[in-house]
Formats: C-alpha cells, structure tokens, sequence
C-alpha cells in the first residue's frame, strides 16, 4: 500500500495534471455521488415515509424531511397483528446460532484439512469444492418431506443444525488457515501434551479470529436475510421471521395505511442497518478478502 | 527404524465428522429424496407415502412440456443476463477509476460502503420497498412523474409486463455491482505493480494499461463473478416473490418461483416440483462443475504432477540398473 502511494506521488509529479484529467476527475466524483445517492435514497424515502402520517403522505408522497408520526405508525401495525419484536426474536435465534455453528464446524473441518494427513483428505476436500454452490431450493421438496417424517416443520431447529455442514465457509476457513496457521505451534502444544481438541479450541480458533469475524458476519446476514426456506418450512405466525413479516404488510388491511407500511418495512431492516453502520469498513473489507484467492 | 508414533490421522477423520453427518443428512438425503419423488405421483400437504408412476419420467415430460416452466426459464436467463451486463460494466468502470494509478479518487472507501449497501439489505424488504414506491393510484414515483409533468396522471405501471421486469432487472444490478466492484478491485489490487510500471515505462496509456494488463489478469476473477453470479441468478426468489409473486402475466416468474407456487402455495404438487427442482438440479452441478475447474489449485496440481514425473523417472533408473 504504501509502495503504491509513493509512485502514484512520483507518477503525478511527472506528468502535471491536464484539464482533461481534471474533468475526468469531476465525472467520477459526479457519477460515483450519483451512484452513492441511489444507494440510500429507497432507504431514506422508506423512512421519512415511516415517520409520517396518512393525511400527510396522501398530500405528497414526495418529502425529504422526516415527520413526527412513526410511534403512531408502529402502534397501527400493532393493532393489526404485525409483531415485529417476533420476527426480531426468531431471527436473532436462528442467524446467532446458525452462525455460531457453522463457524464453529467449519473451522473444525478446515483445520483437518492444514493440519492432519489422512487418506480422504484431498477427496473430501474436493468434495466439499463441488456440493459449495448447491441451492437450498432445488432440494427443499425432499427437505420438507423428510421434516415431516421426522415430525419436525414447524421447527426453528431445522432452520439452524444445517449450518454445521457450510461447504463454502469451510473452503473460505481453509484458504485462510493454510497460509496463517504455523504447524509448529501444533507440535509444541502436543509436547506439552495438550490433546488435539484442546489445540484446536484454546490455540488455533483464537488465530482465526478475523476470519470467523468475517465469516460470521456474512453467515449471520444470510441466515437473517433467509426467506425461501424459513417460509416452506415455518407455519405458526409465532415463528415467523424477519423477512417473513415483510409479506404480511401486503394484503387490504394495509391498503391504506401507507404510513405503516413503511414502517414496518423500516423496522424489518433497522437491526441491519446498525450492524452496517457499525461494521461497514470491515464488512467491506471482508467481501475483498473473500475474492483474493478467486 | 521403529519409531513410537502417535496416530493423527485418525484426528482428520473425527473432525471431519461433523460437517459429514450434517451434510449427509441436511442435503444428501433431500436431494436423494427429491429425485425419488419426482418419479411419483405425490401430491398433497402432510403425505409420505410414495406410488411411482407407470411412465417413470412422465413428471420430467410434464416439466419440459409446461408452457409456464419454459416461459419462467427463459424469464430467469433474461432477468440475469440483463442485470449481469450493465453490471459488469459498472463495476468494472468503477475498478478503472479506482485503481487507476495516474489519479486517486479520494474517498474511496465511502463510496464502497454506499455501493455496497443495498446488497446486505434484505431482499424480501427490498422488493416490498419497491412494489411501493410503484404503488398506484398513489405512490412516490407516480407522484413524481405527475408533478414533473411526464405523465398526465398516474399511471399502473406495474401493470406492463416490460416495466415489471425491468424493475426487478434494476434492483438485482443494484444491489449486486457494488459487490462486483469491491471484489474485482480487490482483484486488481492483487496484480504485481510491477507489471503496471512496466507498462508506465512503455509508455502505455491509461486505456491501454487497463484492456491489455488489467483485464487479462483478473479473467479467473471475472470467472469466477459469472458463475457464482449466474448460479445465483438461477435462483432468483426472493425479489420476484415478494415484488410482484411472478405476476403480470408471468413476466417476472422464474424458475424458483415456479417451483415454490407448485409445491408450497397451495397446489402441493409435490412430484412435479421435485421433477422441476432436478432439471434444475442438473444445470445448477453442470455450472458448478465449470466453477469447481476455475478454483482448482493450480499450484497443487503441478506440484503433484512434477512429484508423479520424478517417480516414474526413479523407477526407470531402478529399473536400469
């Protein structure tokens, strides 16, 4: 990085800037402010709209500046059974300990590939590279069929154990343990006469920190943002999900209610939102890391 | 040379356990099972038991034949590949200007954060959002294109087939060039700069620096981004489902969609949806396949092939002597 500024320094010294670099220049800021502007705006609209009242958005639909109105828009999609404090819960449920399975295990079956030598080694991990990109869709006939022998629809629980077995994320954990993990450290801690679990758990997952964070974020917002499966699979409204609630909100009993209507599409990504704004550099930073061995 | 060792191996297997037992049973035996059931007559919430059919791929034929399946098909491949191509572009527009090394954009890092956005939002939310900024009689863009004088009064536009589907095209590029751009600048980070400077000293220009070094060494990237884009496409649910449910007249309908409406929104048409999900099932492994042959490592591979070669060299010496 710092290599790079120091040439692009010299590189910029030697050539004096043109004008037609110059407007080059303003076309970028200009289209890339555009493109950030669109980013936001639905978002924006979506929530200036939640925070106004009926009356108001039927005089126009068009403001930019937030009303006074959101309680009262939340209290109208309380009094029509739009729960989102459940949604809330099911999917904080689920994503947290979907994700804390799948980066739990696929740091497990990562570490047996870097560190063990054992027949199937290659096969499994070539294995686990073909079946990364299968869909949840093509397969959920035989997935629901298969809940409903064991008497399990309906269950928050089959939503979350699948986790363990995420062939991406063990193929993202080894690419980064391979290089990252010293073997030494492994052979030291057995001299000490550490057990290899006790290795796995006290030594390398705390070395595989920043990719479980990475990880665990991308796996939590998936899990999160899950529609398909959870609508199959769920029946009882007390289990719905987030994204699942997003539906309710269509239908007559809102027809009229614009207000809440955005509300309600407000509440169902403001836990998102946060996490963005909190996490953004390194949820960026991580969509990177995740191509570099592409 | 007898020596005391501790087995290790057997470590590699019990580790591997876990992600085995879960796999076999969350997704092997679905698929497994969805296969079976394409072959029978199953239909109905709540049934189990299995009758296969006289003609055994008489739902397979059903599929090929379905004017619905085909028309959702096609719809998918459209809907992808015009949401891919301006996509591509933008990103890759936006990689030129962000690692082009004669100017820095500053700020950049904001600007991912933004572009990015949309991609984490959930979808289904997304989707509703839009239906409603669409809303007729009343609704924010119909009220904006009234008072800016466009339309006479508002307009259904969800109504017409193209603008729905263009709709739904505009969201997918929106919330996915962010994402192609973060990963494709990432990958031109990852170019030895010294193959720029050699370019520099050449006296390459900024155009010509970009199609003939830059381009060419992010290709397995741009690879990569088509498949998983394309597999991805293929998939297309959540926006169609919640912006329109396929509607008007099918025009935003793709194959997961038609597979949900056959199995789970009332029909239960269990075995045709299990034949669809197969024939999809199949395309899906066949792209997956082309995937699995441009992230293979490379490096192994010719490490193995050289340690073959020395082998058989050495045999051939032993055999010499």
């Amino acid at each position: 990085m710092a290599n790079n500024s120091n040439l692009q320094l010299t590189v910029e010294g030697k050539d004096r800037p043109t004008v037609g670099r110059i407007i080059q220049k303003i076309i970028i800021y200009v289209v890339c402010t555009f493109l950030g502007i669109l980013s936001i705006l639905p978002f924006w609209i979506m929530f200036v709209n939640a925070t106004r009242s009926t009356p108001e958005i039927n005089s126009s639909f068009i403001a930019m500046i937030p009303s006074t109105h959101l309680f009262d828009n939340i209290k109208i999609l309380n009094a029509k059974n739009f729960k989102p404090l459940i949604g809330f819960f099911n999917s904080l449920l689920i994503a947290s300990c979907a994700t804390g399975l799948a980066v739990y295990f696929s740091s497990l079956t990562a570490y047996a590939q870097v560190v063990y030598e054992w027949k199937f080694k290659n096969v499994f991990f070539s294995f686990i590279m073909a079946v990364m990109m299968l869909p949840a869709q093509v397969t959920m006939v035989g997935f629901l069929q298969m809940c409903y022998n064991l008497h399990l629809t309906d269950k928050l629980l089959m939503l979350i154990l699948p986790a363990i077995a995420s062939p991406s994320m063990v193929f993202f954990m080894r690419q980064y343990l391979q290089p990252s993990l010293p073997i030494e450290i492994v052979h030291s801690a057995r001299i000490d006469g550490a057990r290899e679990f006790y290795i796995f758990n006290k030594i390398v997952l705390p070395i595989m920190k920043p990719a479980i964070a990475t990880q665990a974020i991308f796996s939590f917002v998936g899990s999160w943002n899950n529609l398909f499966t959870p609508m199959v699979l769920l029946s009882s409204p007390k289990k719905y999900t987030m994204p699942m609630m997003v539906s309710l909100l269509r239908g007559d009993i809102f027809k009229t209610e614009y207000g809440s209507i955005y509300a309600g599409l407000t509440l169902t990504i403001l836990p998102l939102i946060i996490v963005y704004l909190v996490l953004s550099r390194y949820i960026v930073a991580g969509v990177a890391l995740g191509s570099v061995k592409g | 040379m007898k020596k005391k060792t501790y087995d290790y191996a057997r470590y590699g297997y019990i580790f591997s356990i876990p992600f085995a037992i879960a796999w076999l049973f969350f997704q092997f035996y679905p698929i497994i099972y969805t296969f079976i059931i394409g072959f029978t007559d199953l239909k109905g919430a709540g049934n189990t038991e299995l009758h296969f059919l006289s003609n055994p791929f008489g739902n397979f034929i059903w599929v090929f034949k379905n004017a619905t399946f085909r028309g959702a098909f096609v719809n998918t491949l459209v809907i992808w590949s015009l949401n891919f191509i301006p996509q591509i572009l933008l990103a890759l527009l936006i990689t030129a200007w962000f690692t082009d090394r004669r100017s820095t954009i500053k700020a950049q890092g904001v600007y991912k954060v933004l572009f990015y956005l949309p991609n984490i939002i959930t979808q289904a939310t997304v989707a509703m959002l839009f239906a409603c900024l669409f809303q007729y009689p009343r609704g924010v863009v119909n009220d904006l294109l009234v008072k800016m004088g466009i339309f006479s009064k508002s307009i259904e536009m969800l109504r017409y087939k193209n603008v729905a589907r263009g709709i739904v095209i505009f969201i997918q590029t929106w919330m996915w060039y962010g994402y192609t751009s973060i990963i494709l600048i990432s990958g031109v980070l990852g170019i030895s700069p010294e193959l720029f400077e050699a370019a520099e000293v050449d006296g390459a220009n900024a155009w010509q620096t970009f199609f003939k070094i830059t381009l060419p060494s992010i290709k397995t990237i741009l690879l990569f981004t088509l498949v998983t884009s394309l597999i991805g496409g293929l998939n297309m649910f959540d926006i169609p489902k919640i912006f329109q449910n396929g509607m008007p007249d099918n025009a935003t309908m793709t194959t997961s969609l038609f597979i949900y409406n056959q199995a789970f929104a009332g029909s239960y048409q269990y075995a045709k949806a299990s034949a669809t999900s197969m024939v999809m099932f199949v395309v899906i492994v066949s792209l997956s396949a082309i995937l699995f042959y441009l992230l293979r490592d490379k490096d192994e591979i010719e490490l193995r092939r050289q340690i073959r070669l020395q082998e058989k060299e050495y045999k051939k010496r032993n055999k010499g002597l």
